[in-house]
């Protein structure tokens, strides 16, 4: 009903009909990352708001209200007041490396939103390998924490640096194991043809424990990986002061602020797409009336919307847990969910071999 | 000239040092650890101190009784009518005079708020450290109602100076009974959402437990008193081996835990509070009447010398006067708790993560104006 399909269709004949094939793919080049980048921004800066309202309705507090209606330009307001704060430049740091950093860390992200399906038909790229592809990408931010704190060199940066390194390596064997559980079940890496073997149900239920299981650890996994409490050791504020971003002022700092939550966002919208059906909308067995009402509401409402429980989850996390300690990060890795990860997944392969899922 | 580590070359190239504070969010104030560390161990660290130093004991020497007492607020500022209590009971005691039972009364009842709103603000800053960052709003949204009683009766929020020697500065707000009352009905509701945040967290039992052991032998050694003295089964409550103000009409446990790690100090304090709360109830319903000072000629203690202590909500307060008959003191010492209880972290810290450290000093509960006066 809500195809996106002929329209990007439409779009791609006018421009290879109007302009050589070179500039065609040119022109279509620039117009998407332009649409991705605005897409970046709009998500990034609502994230923000929608972290320190819900922090604030946590903390018996009332949170940002004073700029625009209930606050909502609160957070435009604090972007326009990054991107003119005067960008410090350590005397004694690595000046070419602290100055790419903060990209390396925003390009991983931007690329990995690249292949979310948003809708039938809106998506960047539809790679055959898109999982595999997002998570390959996702993780390459950390190359730009570690040049972070390596090159600010203060201590507090490289200890927090170090951390994350150890942190995220950990737990991407989690995420891609729990993610491989799926795959295993949808039989391909392809993100719409996931979403497609879940036009009869999603795999959070048609998928058994095993599958519960698997998103459980996915989503302890997938809040390891973005830095975010209670796993934020990072950034410890209490003990690194600021970690591996302690140096860093203005745009540049907005920039690891931003990725943070767009990196949340992504590992939220691979779980929509993997455990909740993507932008499919809810259905119940055999209550086709109820079934068409669902259908009406349009499939960004349904991704926006399951993304956003995700995310809340995270936050939920975030501002009732103490931080771990790093040995205690690892140890809860290595010692607890690679093990039951490993075993999961043996159990899924079981039930997809013998065909014993819905 | 002090000795840094610094000055002691560093043996294994592995080690490096690294200054927390004196701006560091969890030294909270402006303290300064010198850590040595190896990779994410603590080898050892030596505290500095002074960085806020006043000279309060030296201008002491200069001002009148009841105007020292403007100081005392100064020194551990989460304490202050318990400060301002030592000084007059040490003056009172000198100049051999006793307030009436509701100067008493109040006194207490004063003190035992002030320390309900000292281990609320301890239990959210100690929370902030170990990275729970909503227990901060949930304890000071409590304290908040502590503060409005001590506004109503005293006019101020923080450095109150009402209790003077002789008695206080003025009576109670006539609502303060009701306010109490309604506070100690109010914190009961609200202590049992402290342990559903914090208490039965499991990565707060693996951040805390058996985390910073510390001896009792340790304890009584570095002279570490108050509830961190206790978590490790000192027995140092003041408040019960020499009773002082109201303290003789109530019964109260004190408590006490024999692990000496950074848990049972916590549980010390959550425990206090209830305990705080049933002072509180003992004592507000039977304020007796009475004038709120003592028609002294004249504010001066004797030739001599006069030493009182008073369990702050932090441990020990000694004040140790030196008077030459004169309206103000000759010499003044503050025996205060929190420069004992700082010196023992390189012994109870040394070993642990750095993020331990965070904890270990996070509940050893200090006031960094109260170590440096």
């Amino acid at each position: 009903m809500y195809d996106f399909t002929p329209l990007i269709d439409s779009i791609t004949h006018f421009l290879n009909e109007t302009f050589s094939p070179f500039w065609a793919g040119a022109i279509s080049m620039v117009l998407l990352g332009v649409v991705l980048l605005i897409v970046y921004a709009i998500v990034g800066l609502y994230l923000v708001y929608a972290e320190r309202k819900i922090c604030a309705r946590m903390q018996n507090r009332l949170g940002p209200n004073r700029v625009g209606p209930m606050g909502l330009f609160q957070t435009i307001a604090d972007l326009i007041k990054l991107l003119l704060k005067e960008l410090i430049f350590i005397r004694n740091a690595d000046g070419f490396l602290f100055n790419i950093a903060p990209f390396i860390v925003i390009i991983a992200s931007i690329m990995a939103i690249g292949s979310i399906p948003f809708a039938k038909g809106l998506q960047a790229v539809d790679l055959n390998i898109g999982v595999l592809y997002i998570l390959a990408i996702s993780s390459m931010g950390v190359i730009g924490i570690l040049i972070a704190g390596w090159a600010s060199n203060s201590k507090y940066s490289v200890i927090g640096a170090m951390r994350s390194g150890a942190q995220v390596i950990s737990y991407e064997l989690s995420v891609g194991l729990a993610l491989l559980c799926i795959i295993t079940y949808a039989g391909s890496m392809q993100l719409s043809e996931i979403i497609a073997s879940q036009q009869d149900g999603w795999w959070i239920f048609k998928g058994h424990i095993p599958a519960l299981i698997a998103f459980v650890v996915y989503i302890i996994a997938g809040t390891a990986e973005t830095n975010r409490g209670p796993f934020d050791l990072a950034e410890a504020e209490s003990e690194l002061t600021a970690g591996f971003h302690t140096e860093y002022s203005g745009i540049k700092f907005a920039f690891f602020f931003l990725a943070e939550y767009m990196n949340m966002f992504i590992i939220a919208a691979i779980a929509t797409t993997l455990f909740f059906g993507g932008w499919l909308p809810f259905h119940l067995f055999h209550w086709h009336g109820f079934n068409r009402i669902m259908d009406f509401i349009p499939p960004v409402f349904w991704f926006f919307g399951k993304t956003a429980f995700v995310i809340y989850l995270m936050m939920w996390f975030k501002w009732t847990f103490p931080r771990l300690r790093i040995d205690q990060l690892l140890t809860l890795e290595w010692k607890y969910l690679l093990p039951i990860n490993l075993m999961n997944l043996i159990l899924i392969s079981f039930l997809t071999l013998m065909e014993w899922h819905f | 000239m002090e000795e840094t580590i610094m000055d002691i070359e560093l043996k294994d190239k592995e080690e490096y040092i690294v200054n927390m504070g004196p701006q560091h969010p969890s030294t909270h104030g402006v303290l300064r650890f010198e850590t040595c560390l190896q990779g994410e161990k603590v080898k050892y660290l030596i505290p500095h101190c002074g960085y806020i130093h006043r000279g309060i004991e030296k201008m002491c020497e200069k001002l009148t009784y009841p105007q020292m007492i403007h100081l005392t607020d100064r020194m551990d500022y989460l304490s202050a009518h318990i400060n301002n209590e030592a000084v007059a009971l040490c003056v009172e005691n000198a100049m051999q005079v006793e307030v009436s039972d509701r100067v008493k009364y109040i006194r207490t009842i004063l003190a035992e708020l002030t320390r309900v709103a000292s281990h609320q603000l301890w239990w959210s800053a100690f929370g902030m450290d170990l990275g729970a960052l909503t227990t901060f709003f949930y304890g000071l949204r409590d304290r908040e109602k502590v503060l409005d009683i001590f506004e109503e009766s005293t006019g101020s929020r923080l450095t109150q100076s009402f209790i003077t020697p002789g008695g206080l500065m003025a009576d109670v707000h006539p609502n303060f009974q009701k306010r109490v009352k309604e506070f100690i009905k109010y914190f009961r509701k609200k202590l049992p959402e402290y342990d559903e945040l914090l208490t039965g967290n499991v990565i707060f039992h693996e951040r805390t437990k058996g985390i910073g052991v510390m001896t009792k032998e340790d304890a009584i050694d570095y002279g570490v008193t108050g509830p961190s003295g206790r978590g490790s089964g000192f027995h140092c409550d003041i408040r019960n081996l020499a009773p002082y103000s109201a303290y003789p009409f109530v019964k109260f446990n004190e408590i006490t835990f024999s692990e000496g790690d950074t848990y049972s100090r916590y549980l010390v304090r959550i425990k206090e509070m209830w305990e705080s709360l049933n002072i509180l109830e003992q004592l507000v319903d039977d304020i007796p009447q009475g004038q709120t000072m003592l028609e002294l000629k004249a504010v001066k203690a004797p030739k001599g010398e006069f030493y009182q202590r008073v369990e702050t909500a932090r441990g020990e307060l000694g004040v140790y006067i030196v008077s030459d008959g004169g309206p103000s003191p000759a010499r003044i010492k503050f025996r205060t708790p929190n420069f004992s209880n700082l010196f023992v972290i390189n012994k109870i810290a040394a070993g642990h993560k750095i993020a331990d450290l965070v904890a270990i000093s996070g509940s050893l509960d200090l006031v960094i104006p109260d170590i440096d006066r």
